[in-house]
């Protein structure tokens, strides 16, 4: 290894914060619950703004073949006639794309088709069709409910795992934090109507990784703490985990964040959304598992004599 | 934890040296790649739909046609096995989801169902243990016997419908070109098309649009279908509309039911020119049977007329002049040079056994993929460039070593990738970034863990020890949940969750093994040159 140049790492982080986070428990824990609770009423009252994946209908994405700047003004005119309903046009992406929504047509599948191709051919040959997408009802209806389950089928998972691994406390604490993670996103998507189709699924499920990631290193802190101080004040204690873990919290959640700002930047139009609701799952992420699934466990209370007994035993055997 | 033995050195030191070579190929072109020698790894990792433009069609099976038509042919069989048992019927028809026989006399009816029940036929196999009939008959109220249907019989229906329709989609695609398109099954009545490379969908679309079943019938000598429609329509003759492509639309015809010749016996059809009005028209050949068949049958109604059939829309009807007895013919219906074409592709891949609707489409074109690859390569490399930058800056020397370990996860995730086949994805790529991003997570917690316990006071070799040992637990935790999450995006997920998924999935396990394992040997290694050296150690971090 004499290639390797020997140089020490910048130490960011003051260690040994004595940051009292359970000081701001009552605030954060009611304004989390606040949040929920908007954030249900947002999806309730103002519903998502749903893609064609989960809404059904048609998206067609075009561009100029000449290179200039797409007639948005020209295409209305053309198809606002058509008959079809609800026909949304966007600039998307550079000044020569154009992002053409049709709602779901009545008449099952076939009506879909058929609508596709009449702005198709009422578009004429000035446009090139750089994405099409065409989804029917039994898709799209197919689609909303593996949605609904796959992220509830993973917050439970993970719960399990937890469980598991933990006490049931930290589960609790777990599965409130990953609901106010999920409910969080989507109500920002519900309130700024931005859309919603699968992408923004397999980003709550990412982020429910990510969440229950930053909680776990932090439940663990907690589990080896609660060994080795037999008799600090539980509420000491969490603030004590948490200042310690501190450092990996914020390094790990910046690393990941400039990669999503790289991907958001860099990762093209179609991948936008997706990176955004990533951005914001990994802030709201980090802020639950310290500000949520720890507390938990003060109001919850934990059973020292479990986590010091049983679990010391088998971790000294393995 | 920082002991290694030789063969666990040469073991990880083997597993990176191949991981390499299985991820080398991706950096070069399918030309480059043709000249390589042999024994060389050649497999790029396959690009998806959305990174290389492809169409991607969701076939629905219609489940509802294939029921009615086989209520259909039960009721045609209830009727044709009870007239040779002599058993006559006041009445055999179809009520909502079963066939429903009305006997003239009600003491036959035990007769009835006992010859009724040779048309059940097993369902499953004996040696797998499962059983079952299709069908269930009742006895009804009042005379009454009612043939239902049992649903294990539909699915077995919808499953053999399924099987025939990919290969008939099979054939009718490949006569499109030689793309390397694929055709699966999806589900119980769903067919999943993928073809790359095409933008403009319109012509595969009209290819699969249709069944496409042709047939010869023969036209009521007499009556026509206006008497019919108001009268009463006779036995075994039914009214079929012209088709929307003829010259004689709105026109019906009052035609035998049962074809004379049906599409199965049509063994080519190629698409040409009428010689003498120069239309375009379809000339077909039929197999030995069928010429047989279609001779004699010509032979005995010349002068009449007989109709060409296709998905029950009359084509046209013409007037047999003399009788054609060498088995071929040719059809005219307006046809445009295209339409005959496709019409020509069809029957020669024969028919559909049940229409397919488009129940999803996604066409990306090939200039949005290329735009797509180039901005995930961008993103990918300026995001995985900065958090290793991150990581050099926040822990020096070992931070390099850490690099070192997330280089070699990403080169071993391309390289899985592209030994199994899994296709890659723009939402794939996004979740290799993120894998980078989360991978670094490993090492921050080893790291930051080394630098608590050099903190408490412990030496430079115990506090690394530690870290590494303390951080594993954690480690194991923290990536196995969000497995979990992985797991179920892979197992309900569909299209793009699926991608991400696969990718997510194989980067939690590289990355497990990168942390923990190359950089952990890295920095055993450093640590052994660092004991050969007198005086204390100090830990670079």
């Amino acid at each position: 290894m004499r290639f390797v140049p020997h140089f020490k790492g910048y130490d960011f982080f003051p260690h040994g914060t004595h940051i009292n986070f359970m000081r701001f428990r009552d605030i954060c824990f009611w304004g989390s619950i606040a949040a929920i609770v908007i954030s249900i009423g947002l999806f309730l009252g103002m519903g998502l703004n749903y893609g064609v994946d989960f809404k059904g209908g048609s998206m067609l994405e075009v561009q100029t073949k000449s290179g200039e700047a797409a007639d948005i003004q020209a295409i209305r005119g053309k198809l606002g006639g058509l008959g079809l309903g609800d026909v949304q046009i966007q600039a998307f992406g550079t000044s020569n794309d154009v992002l053409i929504r049709i709602e779901s047509q009545p008449g099952g599948e076939e009506a879909q088709q058929v609508a596709m191709r009449t702005v198709i051919d009422a578009l004429g040959d000035g446009y090139v069709q750089r994405r099409v997408e065409v989804v029917g009802p039994a898709v799209s209806a197919e689609l909303r409910r593996t949605g609904i389950l796959a992220v509830a089928a993973a917050i439970m998972a993970i719960m399990a795992y937890v469980w598991f691994r933990f006490e049931w406390q930290f589960a609790v604490g777990t599965l409130l934090s990953l609901a106010h993670d999920v409910l969080v996103v989507v109500g920002v998507f519900a309130f700024f109507q931005l859309e919603f189709d699968l992408g923004i699924v397999a980003a709550l499920l990412t982020i429910l990784g990510y969440s229950v990631n930053d909680t776990v290193v932090v439940s663990d802190r907690i589990r080896e703490n609660l060994r080795k101080y037999k008799r600090m004040d539980l509420g000491e204690l969490l603030n004590l985990s948490i200042n310690e873990t501190l450092s990996r919290t914020i390094l790990t959640g910046v690393t990941t964040i400039v990669v999503l700002i790289a991907l958001f930047i860099f990762g093209g139009s179609v991948m936008r959304y997706f990176t955004f609701a990533m951005l914001l799952g990994v802030l709201v992420g980090t802020y639950s598992s310290i500000f949520i699934a720890a507390p938990v466990l003060e109001y919850l209370g934990v059973k020292r004599e479990t986590v010091t007994g049983e679990k010391a035993a088998a971790s000294a055997r393995s | 934890m920082l002991h290694f033995s030789r063969v666990k050195m040469i073991a990880i030191l083997l597993a990176c040296l191949v991981s390499m070579m299985f991820a080398l190929p991706n950096l070069f072109t399918k030309e480059q790649l043709a000249s390589w020698p042999r024994f060389l790894p050649s497999k790029q990792m396959p690009l998806g739909l959305d990174l290389q433009g492809g169409a991607h069609l969701l076939l629905a099976m219609d489940t509802e046609e294939l029921r009615r038509e086989w209520l259909q042919t039960l009721r045609d069989d209830a009727r044709r096995t009870l007239r040779d048992a002599k058993i006559f019927p006041t009445g055999v028809g179809i009520a909502g989801n079963q066939v429903q026989v009305r006997l003239a006399k009600p003491e036959e009816a035990d007769a009835a169902i006992r010859e009724l029940r040779k048309l059940i036929q097993p369902l499953g196999s004996a040696m797998l243990g499962t059983s079952g009939e299709d069908l269930t008959i009742t006895r009804g109220g009042d005379g009454t016997i009612l043939i239902a249907p049992s649903a294990q019989g539909l699915q077995q229906r919808v499953i053999h419908a399924a099987g025939a329709a990919i290969e008939t989609v099979n054939r009718r695609i490949n006569a499109l070109g030689t793309a390397e398109s694929t055709v699966v099954r999806q589900g119980a009545d769903r067919i999943l098309v993928q073809y790359p490379g095409l933008t403009d969908t319109k012509v595969l679309k009209d290819l699969l649009g249709q069944t496409a079943k042709l047939s010869f019938h023969e036209v009521h000598p007499t009556m026509t279908a206006e008497e019919a429609r108001q009268g009463r329509v006779p036995s075994g003759y039914r009214v079929f509309a012209a088709s929307e492509r003829g010259d004689e639309q709105g026109v019906s015809y009052l035609l035998r039911e049962t074809p004379v010749v049906p599409g199965e016996n049509l063994v080519d059809a190629q698409p040409g020119f009428d010689q003498r009005t120069n239309e375009p028209i379809i000339s077909f050949r039929f197999d030995q049977a069928g010429a047989r068949r279609f001779g004699r049958f010509t032979q005995e109604h010349v002068g009449r007329p007989f109709a060409i059939v296709l998905d029950d829309k009359v084509l046209s009807a013409p007037v047999i002049r003399e009788p054609i007895l060498g088995g071929s013919g040719q059809i005219s219906g307006s046809f445009t040079v295209e339409t005959a074409n496709t019409l020509a592709v069809q029957l020669r891949s024969g028919a559909l056994p049940v229409k397919l609707t488009i129940a999803e489409e996604r066409t990306v074109g090939p200039s949005l993929g290329a735009d797509s690859i180039e901005a995930g390569k961008l993103a990918s490399f300026v995001g995985a460039g900065i958090s290793m930058i991150m990581v050099i800056v926040a822990y020096g020397t070992f931070g390099v070593f850490a690099v070192i370990g997330l280089i070699m996860n990403g080169t071993m995730v391309v390289a899985l990738m592209s030994a199994a086949g899994t296709t890659l994805t723009l939402p794939g790529i996004a979740g290799l970034v993120l894998t980078v991003g989360m991978a670094v997570d490993s090492n921050v917690i080893i790291y930051e863990r080394i630098r608590e316990e050099l903190r408490a006071g412990k030496s430079a070799v115990s506090a690394i020890d530690a870290g590494f040992t303390r951080a594993i637990t954690t480690i194991l935790d923290s990536q196995l949940t969000t497995l979990a999450a992985a797991i179920i995006m892979f197992w309900l997920g569909s299209g793009p969750i699926r991608g991400f998924a696969v990718t997510l999935t194989i980067g939690i396990f590289t990355s497990i093994f990168t942390a923990v394992t190359v950089t952990r040997l890295l920095i055993a290694l450093w640590l052994r040159g660092e004991r050969a050296k007198a005086g204390r150690i100090a830990v670079p971090i």
